[in-house]
């Protein structure tokens, strides 16, 4: 990518949501001094500090490794997301990437390959995938959801045909011991996958928030057609948008298969549902334009923490679930209920000074 | 865009032969599908005449049927330009609650589908509210609802099972037998699917399901009661999904908490493999349901020619990825030559 022409370096245009009158829920809540992912930010430091105070175990380094470490590919693939959905876009078929990564890495293994030759294969693999993706998105004109509802299933069927429904175990420890939560930065409990995040973190936070190409893809989140006529190569952005997300998720692959030792075809799968609902935990709005790679990054720790507190208080899986599921809908819905409560209140401020009526 | 909505008052010639033609390409887009359909079974057909003995056909029948009331379901929350991803979940739900209903009883077979209806209108409402009166993203919401639908689920079965053992006969019976020599899955799905064309069609609450998907602010200027038809579409979708739930334990006996899981996906892809377009406004159940079976009649056809049954989930993702391009291209050109032809007609007049 190039760096963008001037023209571009102009704020992007004021997001108005087609079916909204006025200022959108998110601009409401900012003006009470309350923006989502600073809230997100809030709330995950207050479990934080509610596990270290209540919960045996929790503050060990151990424990926090682990914790981090086992999420690494719903963190590392909701870097990239969290840019197509600021550009409106989304991806569906990541988790089946994460297969195909995965399934490639068993299967190229047991052919005999170099571990050094199959990564950036299997990278090369997740380019194609994000590159189909981004042309059926870009030039035949589809929408992303279709399309990679289409690729989500092709991908992970791509994924069974290459290892079947076999497993693949027997990697060298020189490799798997990479990505486990107990092989940690000397000195630190920082393992690997997270030290990686941290950086890839940082960087896409850069690009999104303080470069031209990241503004740029607020823009296209927020009226498109406004985007392009700004001079903004819409197309040529998100293309690059889906092929980053696939190479991406390919990776994911990688990461996954040496963590838990084991290549399979269904490694992470509905994982794309966990990514999804990370990032818009984190206050990223799924009709684009708005959003902070903070506020995405804070929900995928939220989720990360949360399981790990309930897990450590016995508390069942299913009910980590009915959690996920319930933050979901809030983190949507309270922004929405809090600009109706304020406007609400304004309303009436306005009616008590009734001043005569226009 | 759309050819669903009402009749403009001022219709002139040209408009009408436009419209004509719109007409026999959107019906045309059924037509295609059908037509792949025919030449698969065909080539199956040939390849191995079982395919299409009475069990063969009597076991495709029933495969499709559950996925087919889905489908319609589901494509009336889509012309509204929204999505259920909650309706796998509900399945489940819908098949457990059920099963640990007439588990060792002899409840007869209406209070079980009245059951499983009930339950999945519950959820339906659930969904429909927050994203009709919440104004939030259906996607967003729905997959909210899938998580605490299915941990729900999970919560309450731990790991039980329900075996056909303790499922009354009668029960079993709707699921297995038939009248004729058809089963009844079938004839329940196509009823089922001929209503709902009939309400999409002629009633003028389902054509402003359309109005609402092709253009929501036009809509809501002329007067539709946007909040109130969409939390309809997923009342409809959740009672239609917890209905399946029901006939899914008619037509298995052994329910677990997992049933559909990932169905959702398959769904809205039999959707979209029918025409059924994802942003709304067009689109018949027909079109819908006659993608629910071309998905169903790849998985029986790949395991009757023998293919690796590894590539079943690519050749179907290829497919879905064939059918909306082409469904694109065709519909690309097709404004092209209506924009052409009303030039023409604006220059005579």
């Amino acid at each position: 990518m190039g760096m963008a022409p001037d023209t571009q370096t102009a704020p992007p245009p004021p997001a108005t949501a087609p079916h909204e009158r006025g200022a959108t829920p998110g601009e409401r809540v900012r003006a009470v001094g309350l923006r989502w992912d600073t809230a997100v930010g809030a709330l995950l430091v207050a479990v934080f500090v509610v596990g270290l105070g209540s919960t045996d175990g929790f503050a060990s380094g151990e424990n926090l490794a682990f914790a981090f470490n086992d999420i690494a590919e719903v963190a590392l693939i909701a870097l990239p997301m969290t840019l197509l959905v600021v550009a409106g876009q989304v991806d569906l078929s990541v988790a089946s990437m994460l297969g195909l990564g995965s399934a490639l890495t068993g299967a190229l293994w047991n052919a005999g390959w170099a571990f050094e030759t199959i990564v950036p294969v299997v990278l090369l693999v997740g380019v194609a995938g994000g590159l189909l993706n981004g042309w059926l998105v870009t030039r035949v004109g589809l929408p992303s959801l279709a399309v990679t509802i289409g690729t989500l299933a092709l991908y992970r069927g791509l994924a069974s045909v290459a290892l079947g429904s076999d497993a693949v175990t027997d990697f060298p420890r020189t490799y798997a011991d990479w990505a486990v939560d107990t092989t940690t930065i000397p000195g630190t409990f920082v393992t690997y996958p997270v030290a990686l995040f941290i950086v890839l973190a940082i960087a896409t936070a850069v690009l999104l928030h303080s470069t031209a190409f990241g503004r740029s893809l607020f823009a296209i989140g927020a009226q498109e057609e406004a985007a392009y006529f700004a001079g903004i190569r819409v197309k040529r952005y998100k293309l690059v948008l889906f092929v980053v997300t696939g190479a991406f998720a390919a990776f994911a692959g990688i990461v996954f298969t040496l963590r838990y030792g084991s290549a399979r075809a269904d490694n992470g799968l509905g994982f794309e549902m966990l990514v999804i609902a990370s990032v818009l935990l984190g206050g990223v709005d799924f009709d684009g334009g708005r959003g902070t790679l903070f506020g995405a990054v804070a929900g995928v720790l939220l989720i990360s923490v949360l399981k790990n507190l309930l897990t450590l208080n016995d508390v069942p899986n299913e009910v980590q679930v009915i959690v996920t599921g319930l933050l979901l809908v809030a983190s949507v819905l309270t922004p929405r209920l809090i600009a109706a409560a304020v406007e609400r209140r304004h309303r009436r401020a306005a009616d008590d000074t009734a001043a005569p009526t226009p | 865009m759309t050819t669903l909505l009402d009749q403009p008052p001022t219709d002139t010639g040209g408009a009408r032969s436009a419209r004509s033609l719109v007409d026999a390409v959107f019906r045309a887009r059924e037509i295609s599908i059908a037509g792949a359909l025919a030449l698969l079974i065909l080539f199956t057909w040939i390849s191995n005449s079982r395919f299409l003995d009475d069990q063969g056909v009597k076991d495709l029948l029933l495969n499709a049927s559950i996925l087919v009331l889905l489908a319609v379901g589901q494509s009336v929350v889509v012309v509204t330009r929204n999505i259920d991803l909650s309706v796998g979940s509900v399945v489940g739900l819908s098949a457990f609650a059920c099963g640990k209903f007439v588990a060792g009883s002899d409840h007869g077979v209406l209070t079980v589908l009245l059951l499983g209806i009930a339950l999945g209108t519950v959820c339906g409402l659930v969904s429909g509210a927050l994203v009709s009166f919440g104004r939030v993203p259906a996607l967003v919401v729905t997959l909210g609802m899938l998580y605490i639908i299915q941990g729900l689920d999970y919560w309450w079965a731990q790991g039980e099972q329900i075996s056909a053992n303790d499922v009354p006969d009668a029960i079993l019976r709707l699921g297995s037998g038939g009248v004729l020599g058809v089963p009844y899955l079938p004839l329940i799905a196509l009823a089922l699917l001929a209503a709902t064309a009939y309400f999409l069609r002629s009633y003028r609450s389902g054509r402003e399901l359309y109005a609402i998907g092709s253009n929501p602010e036009a809509a809501r200027l002329a007067g539709v009661p946007i909040r109130r038809r969409v939390l309809g579409a997923y009342a409809f979708s959740g009672a239609v999904a917890g209905f399946a739930g029901a006939l899914w334990l008619a037509r298995f006996g052994t329910v677990v908490a997992d049933n559909a899981h990932g169905w959702e996906l398959t769904v809205v892809s039999a959707v979209v493999v029918g025409g059924v377009a994802i942003t709304g406004g067009t689109g018949t159940v027909w079109g819908a349901a006659l993608g629910a079976l071309l998905l169903t009649t790849i998985g029986s056809a790949l395991i009757v020619l023998k293919v690796d049954a590894f590539w079943q989930g690519a050749i179907t993702g290829a497919l879905l990825l064939a059918a909306i391009s082409v469904d694109r291209i065709v519909s690309l050109r097709m404004t092209a030559a209506l924009r052409k032809r009303s030039a023409r007609h604006g220059n005579g007049a």
